[in-house]
């Protein structure tokens, strides 16, 4: 009697397992080697510090299947065709690369997978190419340069000379910002574009620069660009006659000490930055340093924010890729960089923008966050897509 | 915009101190090609090395003692590399060793990355060269003014050498005809050694000047092997005058390109090349021979 109450009991627990908790299959498609390492394992640490916190508020578990994107588009596309078909993933995040998410997006569409971009920041890519899979918790190229246009303007700037890197993102970036700067009643007296990944020496154009009668310089640069470029800029004596403005990865956490007393000074406009003074940002701080030592970058905060918005979407009840796709989107909550949701029209993110100076600290460089600018929605720009279902 | 002779001055300088860099790379390339007829396509993975070990010496005992041990570590690393595989490579057509190097390249890159992190690194500038001199009616960063300087003392030292001492006629010797000058008595092989090994050191150097004006990257070595591969092919194979002129063409086209012609400049310096190799494909100051 005994045994066949417990064997009941047993049967009943193994049956009850499968029913209430689902396995939830996560691609994460970011770059583990090539340029943007630092920028996917970043990524990839924030998404798991956020399935670890926020794991337990819903029963489902969830299965982590890593693919190396090499930031090669063939490559990545590659790794997504094996994620969607071989391991049948129930949903995708990450995406470094603009480049790479082009080439994923016409498969991920097809094949109505829901992917949730944690980087790329191509205004394309939720502009003309947007989908209803595609949900983008990081920023768009133009979204975090638009506000600092008319923040400039009120500081009382009127004359700036714009340099960057030729690709998308430069472009986009600037463009971003010479729209709303132009259109305050300041005027960019210089725009160059430099040589992508093939400048080292920004000499030449710093010279430009300074005879160029601006009162300001504002620049996009990431990476070991941003580190040569913040230097030179120093070295050149330019930052006390000619403040140096820009979009704020030019001084991101991840690379600001390696530029050191030359960044100092520097204003920039971010959608993130790790001094942001609120509850939930202090607890992923803590929760990302104790994991990884180093404080969270914007890439972190991608990562984690992806992650979230994941079991957010679990949490309203969607299970498979379809639902996901739909929940995705109506997802909102209050993360480390404020008040987060996605635009329907777009499938964007809606975020506040933080405008903040690096300064020294105690230990290393570190952000004053100097204001707070309101969370904006993207420009349609050509996007068309049924609104999400509510339910 | 207003360009006084102030921003003429200052974009000479520019080209001079890019010129500097290049040429400390390409001279050490050129004459091990020179010399060995050996094509090594790892030597920007050698400055990039160069540049590691000035980040981690610098860290250690400040920036001096990166700059003069880095080119001597690198020069270690150059003499692994040679008893290990350059020296069976050396026999194998020009193909083989292309394909090799290359492949080192790629191994150089993964092994920068395993060992210090994909994280970029930086030197401090050191504080004697701090700050700005000053110089023809222009303020001009020290430390780049200190990297002219110090490319043209090694341009004025290899040419002494080269030109002035015996160990250089034999140099010249092995450049001109390597089996001519091993029956006169010249160990050619130890030659091809020592040369091989002052190249990676100077390769070495130039990763650690290059250091503090740029960022330190695991690709930071792919990046310059383009630049110094057409320093190389304008200038000539296998001769210091090759090498300086070709870094001086390179710094100019580069530096004046992007500022009369910005929108061409990362295709003029490739229009010259081309160029170049049609009307002189041997470049314009090849080695005899």
């Amino acid at each position: 009697m005994k045994r066949a109450i417990l064997a009941a009991l047993g049967l009943a627990t193994g049956l009850a397992v499968p029913a209430t908790a689902q396995d939830i299959k996560v691609g994460l498609l970011l770059p583990f080697s090539g340029v943007y390492a630092a920028l996917g394992n970043d990524i990839e640490a924030g998404f798991t510090t956020a399935l670890e916190q926020f794991g337990s508020e819903t029963p489902a578990t969830f299965e982590i299947i890593r693919e190396d994107t090499e930031v090669k588009p063939p490559v990545a596309l590659g790794k997504a065709k094996k994620l969607i078909l071989q391991d049948k993933v129930d949903v995708m995040a990450g995406i470094v690369s603009s480049g790479v998410l082009g080439a994923v997006r016409d498969m991920v569409h097809g094949a109505g997978v829901p992917l949730i971009v944690a980087n790329a920041g191509n205004d394309e890519a939720t502009g003309a190419a947007c989908s209803p899979y595609i949900t983008r918790m990081s920023f768009s190229n133009g979204q975090v340069n638009r506000p600092m246009g008319q923040w400039m303007y009120d500081q009382g700037i009127r004359k700036v000379y714009t340099l960057a890197p030729d690709y998308a993102a430069g472009r986009q970036m600037i463009d971003g910002f010479a729209q709303t700067f132009t259109a305050a009643g300041g005027e960019i007296v210089g725009q160059e574009f430099t040589p992508f990944q093939k400048t080292q020496d920004f000499g030449p154009y710093l010279a430009q620069a300074k005879s160029s009668g601006a009162e300001a310089v504002f620049v996009f640069y990431a990476g070991g660009e941003a580190i040569s470029f913040v230097k030179q800029y120093d070295s050149f004596g330019l930052k006390a006659d000619l403040p140096l403005y820009g979009s704020g990865f030019l001084t991101s956490p991840l690379y600001v000490n390696a530029e050191g007393p030359a960044a100092e000074g520097v204003i920039t406009a971010l959608h993130y930055v790790p001094t942001i003074d609120s509850p939930a940002n202090a607890q992923f701080v803590a929760a990302f340093t104790a994991k990884t030592g180093r404080v969270p970058s914007e890439f972190a905060v991608h990562g984690y924010d992806a992650g979230r918005a994941l079991i957010e979407a679990v949490k309203a009840g969607a299970t498979d890729r379809e639902s996901l796709a739909n929940a995705l989107r109506l997802v909102s909550f209050e993360g480390p960089r404020g008040a987060l949701s996605i635009d329907p029209a777009t499938n964007n993110i809606i975020q506040p923008i933080y405008v903040y100076e690096t300064v020294a600290g105690a230990d290393g460089m570190t952000q004053k966050v100097l204001a707070q600018l309101p969370a904006e929605a993207d420009p349609v720009n050509g996007c068309e897509m049924a609104a999400p279902v509510s339910n | 915009m207003s360009h006084d002779i102030g921003f003429w001055t200052l974009q000479a300088l520019n080209a001079l101190q890019l010129s500097m860099l290049l040429f400390l790379l390409s001279i050490g390339l050129t004459v091990i090609f020179g010399l060995m007829h050996f094509v090594n396509l790892a030597h920007g993975s050698l400055y990039a090395l160069g540049a590691y070990f000035a980040a981690s010496l610098a860290a250690v005992g400040g920036y001096w003692m990166g700059f003069f041990l880095a080119p001597v570590a690198v020069a270690g690393v150059g003499m692994l590399l040679y008893t290990g595989l350059i020296k069976r490579m050396r026999k194998s057509g020009p193909m083989a060793q292309v394909l090799v190097t290359f492949g080192l390249i790629f191994a150089m890159l993964d092994l920068t990355r395993i060992f210090w992190g994909d994280l970029a690194l930086a030197i401090e500038v050191p504080a004697l060269l701090e700050g700005r001199l000053a110089f023809l009616g222009v303020e001009y960063p020290t430390y780049r003014l200190f990297v002219i300087a110090l490319g043209a003392l090694i341009l004025g030292a290899l040419a002494f050498v080269l030109g002035r001492t015996q160990i250089g006629a034999m140099i010249r010797a092995g450049v001109d005809n390597d089996a001519m000058a091993a029956c006169l008595g010249i160990n050619v092989e130890r030659l091809f050694f020592i040369v091989f090994c002052v190249g990676c050191a100077l390769a070495g150097l130039a990763g650690a000047v290059a250091a503090p004006l740029l960022s330190v990257t695991p690709d930071m070595g792919l990046q310059i092997l383009i630049p110094t591969l057409i320093v190389i092919v304008i200038g000539g194979l296998g001769s210091l005058k090759g090498a300086i002129a070709g870094s001086l063409i390179y710094g100019v086209v580069q530096t004046f390109g992007a500022v009369l012609a910005p929108q061409l400049a990362s295709v003029l310096i490739y229009a010259l090349l081309a160029a170049v190799l049609v009307i002189r494909p041997v470049g314009l100051f090849p080695a005899k021979g």
